[in-house]
């Protein structure tokens, strides 16, 4: 398995995405700039948190144009893994991936703090090392994480089981139903405000972000099994 | 040549995190009566081009494909000499 992160001009958790997934997956990554075209060569591909074109106009809204961007949903189209994590879960909304759209935290405040999820959805392929409903710790640092969509589509979202991590306890951001990340209807993209790149040791103030890493692993051994079995 | 005044504004019912501070920051001065603020984005777009019609329907293009969201955002504009 081969792993992409795509680097925008502005993107900062870069390094940070390339070393956990270094660090926990331990396959080849490469950081991929964002006026490459073609993407076939990887099995996943990681959209960086950071704040891209500095978020002017809106955050994620001139990013979702880069030439990379085609690319990645040609390859999402395809079934391939994309994890789009703060800047790179805005940058999906705005391509259109994901539904929804970012607002500014209801609090006005940047918050950089380590935040209680619970994980809505065990069976993507990014959560099935977790087990259902666990509670788990995984910084934020974000000022618009205050996600919105219309009634019908959290209907949606809810009835496909496409909510996979909730805020517990307290909401950082004031998003609807807390949510803090989602994927789409078949599952292989998933985009989510937390790091889970900056929780990947236990000297990192928690290493639960870590089995989001195993997850797509074991995912992808399970995927090219099957293939190499067919 | 035209321009194109652009104001992109948040729908109706989208919460307003920014205008509730000016809102709290007016009333705070004293501006008691002000019942609501809503924060929008103002663009001016010089367009090299003469032809309103045309203009027009570039403009709408830009709103709807990178101007506006259209899940939180409205938009309207109008087209000037500029």
């Amino acid at each position: 398995m081969r792993a992409a992160v795509i680097v925008f001009p502005g993107s900062n958790a870069d390094v940070d995405m390339y070393q956990a997934v270094e660090d926990v997956m331990q396959v080849p990554v490469d950081y991929v700039w964002h006026s490459e075209t073609d993407l076939s060569a990887y099995e996943l591909i990681l959209l960086p948190g950071g704040f891209s074109y500095g978020d002017y106009l809106r955050s994620g809204a001139v990013a979702r144009f880069s030439p990379v961007m085609e690319a990645v949903v040609r390859e999402a189209a395809a079934g391939k893994l994309v994890l789009g994590v703060c800047n790179g879960f805005q940058i999906l909304l705005e391509a259109g991936l994901l539904p929804g759209a970012m607002l500014r935290n209801r609090s006005l405040k940047f918050r950089c703090t380590m935040s209680r999820l619970r994980v809505v959805n065990a069976q993507t392929p990014f959560t099935r090392e977790y087990r259902d409903q666990e509670v788990i710790e995984i910084p934020i640092a974000h000022g618009e994480g205050n996600y919105f969509c219309d009634a019908a589509t959290l209907a949606r979202l809810r009835a496909n089981q496409q909510i996979v991590f909730r805020y517990e306890g307290e909401n950082p951001n004031g998003s609807l139903d807390d949510i803090a990340g989602i994927c789409n209807e078949r599952g292989n993209v998933l985009g989510m405000m937390p790091h889970p790149e900056r929780a990947v040791h236990d000297w990192m103030g928690s290493a639960d972000g870590q089995r989001i890493f195993r997850s797509i692993l074991t995912t992808w051994r399970e995927r090219h099994r099957a293939a190499t079995h067919a | 040549m035209c321009k194109a005044i652009v104001y992109v504004t948040l729908r109706e019912g989208v919460l307003d995190p920014q205008g509730q501070a000016v809102q709290g920051a007016l009333h705070s001065l004293g501006f008691r009566e002000v019942t609501g603020v809503r924060v929008g984005k103002y663009l001016e777009v010089n367009l090299g081009t003469a032809d309103k019609a045309e203009a027009e329907s570039r403009v709408r293009d830009m709103c709807e494909k990178l101007l506006a969201n259209p899940v939180i955002e409205d938009y309207r504009f109008e087209i000037v000499e500029g």
